[in-house]
């Protein structure tokens, strides 16, 4: 499992391309909105919450359908699929090197662009601790979304159709936490549940997910 | 003789045929009577004028909306455990018909929101828990039509819907949480001695039983399309390897 991951984490840093990609495309998301909105600081730090987390759940999309797709292609995924380490393994660990190299440095970059948006300084630790907690619950539905549709010729589009409705619970909570913090009301109780999301999906999407490549593969 | 018999394709064709017709007739009577009913003779709500009038397309709608949702769920759960291939076609048959009930309880809903709250559309709870619906069955139709192979298509659409169902209702709570709705709570429930008066109650349960039927027989009429579908694609494949 630990080889997988860290063969998946080689590929993600040394194929050009996919590291990078998620992070800029984050930034420029985040540029636009003041240009769409307007500069007004108030506004800016008043919708700043949202913006973050949906720019960040785009971003997260946008890398997903490298999950499965090259490895389907030339055929590591069969091969992954007679080795001994069990689907649901496999699915998890591709999950988890997605979020590290796209949940978790998006989680580094909010603070950054949360200045950008002159986001209220009471938010900060929310921003860091929701999206910490909320992005592997992105990759791992994104896991299942990409397992999926990796047997479709062009699924990119279709494979948003399918997550995004996914993402909304984990959007709420996350963005939801960020503005209660903004405020100075207390976060806790959507941080839980973010939290209790996050884990509910690591602890039952690897199996669907699994379920359904093995479908892909037959 | 089990009940797992009618699901033989043959079967299920046999049956169908004669049903088809009079569960037709009887949704038709059964809306025909209800929306009469309930249109022209039921008075006015002394709050809401004749726009509540509208209840009588709204509720029965919103309700046969998630009840779709739930017998594609249960024809999944059928697919997957006994392979039925009436039951995978079924739940392919029932999603379209689910969005077009979705969107005549957002369309009338809207409608009647106008004039009682002063907005077609709010960000409510409810309201929009029902925009996440119609987004679950877009997706669950999209990947219906992207597959080829049709059981590859019915095994993948049935674990979607499995999962869509649970963060379909993850959904729903996180919304409540989210904000705080113009739309009451609920009205109707099977637990109550009345729940409202009978005057509107009768005509209701008429359009409700109705929509109930009218689902039946779109959901059959569109199944016995896909059987004989999926019949003229094996007789082309045949024809073409002869």
């Amino acid at each position: 499992m630990i080889a997988l991951l860290l063969r998946d984490l080689r590929l993600a840093f040394r194929a050009g391309g996919g590291f990078g990609l998620g992070l800029a495309f984050f930034l420029i998301v985040v540029v636009l909105v003041p240009f769409g909105v307007g500069p007004e600081t108030e506004l800016l730090s008043r919708i700043a919450p949202g913006i973050l987390w949906v720019a960040s759940l785009l971003a997260a999309l946008l890398s997903l359908d490298r999950i499965f797709a090259l490895d389907f292609e030339d055929g590591s995924l069969s091969l992954l699929a007679t080795s001994p380490l069990p689907m649901e393994g496999a699915a998890l660990m591709k999950a988890l090197a997605h979020w590290i190299t796209t949940g978790l440095p998006l989680t580094l970059a909010a603070p950054a662009l949360g200045f950008l948006l002159s986001l209220a300084p009471e938010a900060y630790a929310y921003l860091l601790i929701s999206l910490l907690l909320g992005t592997p619950a992105l990759s791992m539905i994104g896991t299942f979304g990409a397992a999926l549709t990796v047997g479709i010729r062009r699924g990119g589009l279709l494979l948003s159709l399918l997550v995004l409705p996914l993402y909304v619970p984990t959007l709420i909570f996350g963005a939801e936490a960020v503005r209660r913090g903004a405020d100075g009301l207390d976060p806790a109780g959507a941080l839980m549940l973010m939290a209790g999301i996050t884990a509910g999906c690591f602890a039952l999407l690897p199996f669907a997910t699994a379920a359904v490549l093995r479908i892909n593969l037959r | 003789m089990s009940m797992w018999e009618y699901a033989n394709p043959r079967r299920f064709m046999g049956w169908t045929r004669p049903v088809l017709p009079w569960s037709f007739a009887l949704a038709g009577l059964c809306l025909t009577v209800g929306l009469i009913w309930g249109f022209f003779f039921t008075p006015d709500d002394f709050r809401q004028g004749s726009t509540v009038k509208i209840i009588y397309l709204h509720v029965p709608a919103a309700l046969m909306a998630i009840n779709a949702w739930i017998m594609m769920l249960v024809a999944s759960l059928i697919w997957v455990i006994r392979r039925h291939h009436v039951s995978a076609l079924a739940a392919r048959a029932a999603a379209p018909v689910g969005v077009v009930f979705t969107l005549i309880a957002l369309f009338t809903g809207g409608i009647w929101g106008q004039p009682m709250w002063g907005t077609y559309w709010a960000w409510d709870p409810r309201l929009t828990s029902f925009l996440i619906l119609f987004l679950f069955y877009l997706g669950y139709i999209a990947l219906w039509e992207a597959i080829e192979d049709p059981d590859t298509a019915a095994d993948l659409t049935s674990v979607l819907c499995m999962v869509g169902s649970v963060f379909a209702i993850l959904s729903r709570y996180a919304v409540l949480f989210w904000n705080q709705g113009l739309h009451q709570g609920a009205t109707l429930s099977l637990d109550k001695e009345e729940n409202i008066s009978d005057v509107f109650w009768f005509p209701l349960l008429v359009c409700i039983a109705g929509f109930v039927l009218l689902f039946i027989a779109l959901v059959l009429m569109r199944t016995r399309t896909e059987i004989r579908a999926r019949r003229i694609r094996a007789l082309q494949a045949r024809a073409r390897r002869a």
